[in-house]
């Protein structure tokens, strides 16, 4: 669960229409072959970023740990 | 909502609109919303692509013939998340929906395609368009794969919702489209736009939270995700898999486009023949049919024989980009992209540039960072672009001989294209890694890549891709190829000689003005191993790269000792291996193309950087070619 961001304020605002608003659940899909960027599932789509911009996010573990979904997001620090 | 078979050629509408009501339309949506396919359904091929005046955001226009009203303009606007003034497409649109683009008519309607198997985000476009208070038909499009998907949108509500007119389409099969000939003539009797009813939304948090309460109260299931594109991603994006099969699918592309193009090439090649030597006969012998059969035809054919060749690469290029592959690619190449300086998403454009410089230069738009986005520009003609194949493979199959190692699996002559290739892309990476570790250093610009769903290309948008490349290639050789060709012509034959008995006859090449010219600048290009005619080509392939060929066909062609010899056979004897090997390397790296150096003007609105591309280039391909042309005469004697 997305709970902030703290990025410059047009990529800030760019991520937000794609979906990275605050309350959004955010999910790791999977990692590039190198390791870096990491694949986000937010809102139904598909999203890479780099490491630094996904630290950037404040996040917190949704209330009902549910299902089986994907590791949470750990922000990849 | 029929969900099959309405086909794309719908009846025009029986009331013809009055005159003067209705004249242009405009299209808008998200990114990956399936806009450009419904553009192409609704216009066909009567479309033109341009730019937007003053500004390197790209316009499409076409007449709406595809839904049977050929009398009105359809404008595409560029993938918008939003209309957001920051980024320069946004800005674009909305000057382009007030009607305040210059030379760009004001719309008179709008068109606004949402993708709805993720409405909830992309209706976040949906209130600055409508606020703009525009006659607007929304389209949700691909409802039928969001209805298979177990999604649900109750369209009416939405309409009332929005206070605009909603319908569900299906913009790959061509479904639904006939609501919008019946939108656009409801649109002739309406007085004025409805007045505005909606909430003025400010940022990006509350046009979210405004989008998630419609689509609440609409009833809007998102469907479930799709499990083919992570099960395709599961390999394709693997650890270890995913970087090989990239490597496969690239080098694949390659192979096809050699081993299936080449026949097709030699029997394209074998009918150009063919229709000079049919229509031969039928001039009067003398200067004209030299003229037309040994200057132009021979010129021009010697071009159009790469046609096929040319045409199977954009195939191959469209079918990666279509299918969501590309984008695949920029996420495994972002970390190799990193260590130069750049991200993955330059990585799109520069292979792209395979096919061609100008639409990769295009490209790089997508590029946020104006300093990464002016060095993956500068460094896409390194790239190894089509044009450079018809003198590749002239010159690899006159000199490289067609031996092969490993139980015939590797040919020598493969090998030295390969080699061509892996040059132009080193060129490329240095040059990457010089300009941003020097004059466009910048702090890592933050990547954001949205990675599509995997779709299946349709023919309808890979034949228009085709046709149009197509084009472009006919038309260059129509007319700039045409022209040097005929120029060349003229040159090799003036000035004419006046013998005792009064008949006029053509001087020898060395002697004619064009022999003269290339005596002129030999000096400069003998260390190379080129000689003075290899120079005129030279310079004529300033234009296009291509143009070296038909260029080196008119000279020997003109010239009576090898008047009869096949190209290939009149190189061969001109020219030493190391000069052969030299003007290989020289191809690689020169930036011989007109319309790159126009393109990257346009992109980079000014003429510094073409100028200092063009020089900087210049200058690593006769260094490379002196380097390639004495190792030759050290080890190759």
């Amino acid at each position: 669960m997305l709970i902030g961001l703290d990025l410059p304020e047009s990529v800030q605002n760019h991520l937000m229409h794609m979906g990275f608003v605050p309350d959004a659940l955010v999910t790791v899909l999977r990692r590039a072959p190198a390791g870096d960027p990491t694949v986000y599932g937010v809102d139904g789509m598909e999203i890479a970023l780099r490491r630094e911009t996904a630290a950037a996010m404040q996040v917190r573990a949704p209330e009902s740990a549910d299902q089986d979904a994907p590791e949470v997001i750990e922000a990849a620090r | 909502m029929s969900a099959c078979c309405t086909t794309p050629e719908f009846k025009p509408p029986t009331e013809p609109a009055p005159p003067g009501a209705l004249r242009t339309v405009v299209l808008i949506g998200p990114p990956n919303s399936g806009k450009s396919t419904l553009f192409n359904r609704l216009t066909g091929l009567r479309q033109k692509v341009a730019n937007f005046p003053g500004v390197t955001v790209e316009q499409r226009m076409g007449l709406m013939a595809g839904v049977g009203r050929p009398d009105l303009t359809l404008i595409d606007l560029p993938g918008i998340y939003s209309l957001d003034p920051f980024s320069e497409d946004a800005r674009v649109s909305i000057d382009v929906l007030r009607g305040e683009m210059p030379g760009t008519p004001k719309p008179d309607a709008v068109l606004l395609v949402m993708d709805s198997l993720h409405l909830t985000r992309q209706l976040m476009l949906a209130a600055p368009v409508l606020a703009l208070g525009l006659p607007t038909l929304v389209l949700l499009n691909m409802t039928d794969l969001m209805e298979a998907r177990g999604g649900k949108i109750d369209a009416l509500k939405l309409a009332r919702e929005l206070g605009a007119p909603v319908a569900q389409i299906s913009a790959v099969k061509g479904a639904g489209l006939d609501a919008i000939p019946l939108f656009l003539n409801q649109q002739t009797d309406r007085a004025a736009a409805k007045p505005l009813t909606l909430p003025v939304v400010g940022n990006a948090a509350s046009a979210h939270s405004w989008a998630a309460q419609i689509s609440r109260r609409t009833g809007y299931r998102a469907p479930l995700s799709v499990e083919g594109t992570r099960k395709i991603d599961n390999v394709l994006l693997h650890r270890f898999w995913g970087p090989l099969l990239f490597l496969a699918v690239v080098v694949g592309v390659f192979e096809v486009v050699f081993s299936i193009g080449q026949p097709l090439s030699d029997g394209f090649g074998a009918i150009l023949a063919d229709i000079g030597n049919l229509v031969r006969p039928l001039l009067p012998a003398g200067w004209v049919q030299s003229l037309l059969l040994d200057g132009a035809w021979k010129g021009i054919s010697s071009v159009l024989v790469f046609l096929p060749q040319i045409l199977l690469l954009f195939l191959f290029i469209g079918i990666l980009e279509d299918s969501g592959y590309l984008s695949r690619a920029a996420l495994i190449a972002d970390r190799v992209m990193r260590t130069i300086g750049l991200n993955g998403k330059a990585f799109i454009p520069l292979l792209s540039a395979y096919a061609c410089a100008v639409p990769a230069i295009m490209a790089t738009r997508t590029i946020e960072n104006k300093r990464d986005r002016l060095a993956t520009i500068l460094v896409t003609p390194f790239m190894t672009c089509s044009a450079r194949l018809p003198v590749y493979m002239l010159l690899i199959a006159a000199f490289i001989p067609n031996t092969t190692y490993l139980h015939g699996i590797i040919g020598l002559q493969t090998l030295t294209m390969l080699g061509l290739y892996l040059a132009g892309f080193v060129g490329a990476m240095t040059t990457a890694w010089l300009l941003k570790s020097s004059i466009l250093r910048s702090s890592d610009a933050p990547f954001i890549l949205e990675l599509p769903q995997y779709r299946m290309p349709t023919l309808r948008s890979l034949g228009l891709r085709v046709i149009d490349r197509g084009r472009v290639f006919l038309r260059q050789a129509g007319t700039i190829i045409l022209c040097v060709t005929l120029a060349l012509w003229v040159l090799a034959h003036l000035p004419v000689i006046h013998s005792a008995g009064g008949t006029v006859s053509a001087p020898e090449l060395a002697n004619s003005l064009i022999g003269r010219l290339g005596h002129f600048i030999e000096p400069a290009i003998a260390p190379l191993g080129f000689n003075w005619k290899i120079g005129i080509g030279l310079l004529s392939s300033v234009l296009a790269r291509e143009v070296m060929v038909s260029t080196m066909g008119t000279l020997y062609g003109a010239e009576a000792d090898t008047h009869a010899l096949s190209l290939q056979t009149a190189l061969h004897q001109d020219m030493t291996l190391g000069g052969a090997l030299a003007l290989m390397i020289f191809f690689a790296f020169a930036m011989q193309c007109t319309s790159t150096m126009a393109v990257v003007r346009r992109e980079t609105n000014s003429w510094k950087w073409p100028a200092v591309q063009f020089l900087y280039m210049l200058t690593l391909a006769w260094l490379a070619a002196f380097a390639v042309n004495h190792l030759a005469i050290l080890f190759l004697g």
